[in-house]
């Protein structure tokens, strides 16, 4: 076993893990942190996208002992109090998901995409957001909340 | 995933030495995580190199150095990709997803397994996977495969975009292991496969790469990517092409091409490339050079359409690098 320091959502965490544990695997069976999804687990889907040191990567092809002293925003981290972050309004206005399994990663897809400065047309924010894949086709919404967000955040 | 034991190297010293005694490096991890779920890679001790001090960018004169641990976004971002190489940037960006640029190294890149299916699929036969177990591509399912350097023992495609783009460019790497230091072309970094499919690059056992270097050219500024896919993003190439060109007085001086997609390694494509030299930059010459692009082709069963998009693909991209101002 081997001593991992991580900051998730703000919070230190102090835990003993096997080398082969995913980020993603601590996030939702170590610490209970289930909004974070487990789609394809080989790095094609986006589901498991997350924040690490401000950086969108995906959670499942990260092993948690590699980032010791590294810290992790997921979509649990977003929220203040019962304020929503914006991104997270916007894809409830712009109906930006279907069942919801992919939003999460979407959302914090959708930040690394505005936070790089990829998000100035739909074009653009949907090349850049090509790595999250929506099998509800909820794209056009997806697309639209992140415009939004972008030009909120510009405002 | 098998056991494994995983060490954090401190220095290249320390490096080296877990690589001599069998370790096996890990920046980025896109690759080698996903294959050892896969149990495709058993690696027993994993060495995380990521502290070591090779992730910078520079200019020296106009040479472009990138560190082996730069990640793929980093180098497509940098000031100094854009300003000296705008083709790796391309490629780069035509490459994987945003959240595996941010995470895969150059030297990962560069070394990143193949995508043939049969590769991953445990209970099929495969000689990269499994010496002397067959190759399941060459009657199997092949449209995504090579048409040239193939061989009776492997017909898979090598899936980096970018080492397309240093292969057309030249670009040479610098690597240190047991034995001290060395330089060579990128290109030789990949041997063709023959009957040894199962040995996918030269680097010797415990060697490191420090970093790529592309050295400036006339040729570097009017240079694109060309990448032609099942979809417009996010997708491994059918085929692709890096051109570029130095054009002087109405007439090319020189071009460099390299093509993905279509061979067993980064296809640099020299008799193109000398077919335009003295040539006016127009659709003429560049299909007179592209012609020339399917010397030695063998197309596979599933794979013909290659013979005709290599060539139309190639004349695309000579065009797109022609327009650039």
């Amino acid at each position: 076993m081997y001593t991992v320091h991580l900051t998730i959502n703000g919070q230190a965490r102090t835990l003993e893990l096997d080398p082969r544990q995913s980020l993603l695997d601590v996030l939702r069976e170590v610490l209970g942190l289930t909004g974070t999804k487990k789609g394809c687990n080989q790095g094609a889907c986006g589901a498991c996208t997350v924040l690490i040191d401000g950086k969108r990567m995906l959670s499942c092809l990260a092993l948690a002992a590699m980032h010791d002293g590294a810290s992790v925003t997921t979509v649990e981290g977003l929220a203040r109090d019962d304020r929503l972050h914006p991104l997270q309004a916007a894809f409830i206005e712009h109906e930006g998901f279907q069942c919801g399994y992919c939003t999460p990663g979407q959302i914090m897809s959708g930040l690394g995409c505005i936070a790089e400065g990829h998000a100035r047309s739909a074009d653009e924010i949907r090349f850049w957001m090509s790595g999250n894949i929506c099998r509800c086709g909820a794209y056009p919404g997806v697309v639209a909340a992140i415009a939004d967000a972008a030009g909120s955040s510009r405002g | 995933m098998m056991p494994f034991s995983l060490q954090r190297a401190r220095t290249e010293e320390d490096a080296i030495a877990a690589g001599r005694a069998g370790g096996r490096y890990i920046a980025g991890g896109t690759t080698l995580i996903d294959l050892m779920r896969e149990e495709v890679e058993r690696p027993e001790q994993l060495i995380d190199i990521n502290a070591l001090p090779f992730r910078s960018i520079r200019a020296e004169g106009d040479e472009l150095v990138i560190g082996a641990l730069a990640r793929m976004a980093e180098v497509a971002a940098h000031p100094e990709t854009a300003r000296l190489q705008p083709l790796i940037a391309e490629s780069l960006i035509e490459g994987a997803s945003p959240q595996l640029r941010n995470m895969a190294s150059v030297g990962g890149n560069l070394l990143q397994r193949v995508r043939c299916p049969y590769f991953r699929m445990l209970d099929a036969g495969c000689n990269k996977r499994t010496p002397r177990s067959g190759c399941s591509a060459i009657d199997g399912i092949n449209a995504g495969h090579a048409i040239l350097g193939t061989s009776d023992h492997c017909v898979a495609t090598h899936p980096s975009d970018l080492a397309v783009a240093l292969v057309a460019l030249a670009a040479t790497m610098r690597v240190r292991g047991p034995a001290g230091e060395r330089s060579f072309p990128v290109e030789d970094l990949y041997p063709l496969p023959g009957d040894t499919p199962h040995i996918e690059h030269t680097l010797r056992p415990a060697e490191l790469i420090i970093e790529v270097r592309v050295p400036g050219g006339a040729y570097a500024r009017r240079a694109r990517y060309l990448k032609v896919r099942d979809r417009a993003s996010y997708e491994f190439a059918l085929v692709s092409i890096a051109a570029a060109l130095d054009i002087d007085d109405g007439v090319i001086r020189a071009a460099r091409i390299a093509a993905g997609g279509v061979g067993t390694r980064p296809w640099r494509m020299r008799a193109a490339e000398e077919a335009l030299i003295g040539k006016t930059p127009d659709r003429a010459a560049f299909q007179v050079a592209a012609e020339r692009s399917l010397q030695g082709a063998r197309p596979l069963s599933g794979n013909h359409y290659k013979v005709d998009l290599l060539p139309r693909t190639m004349v695309r991209a000579l065009e797109m690098a022609g327009e650039v101002v």
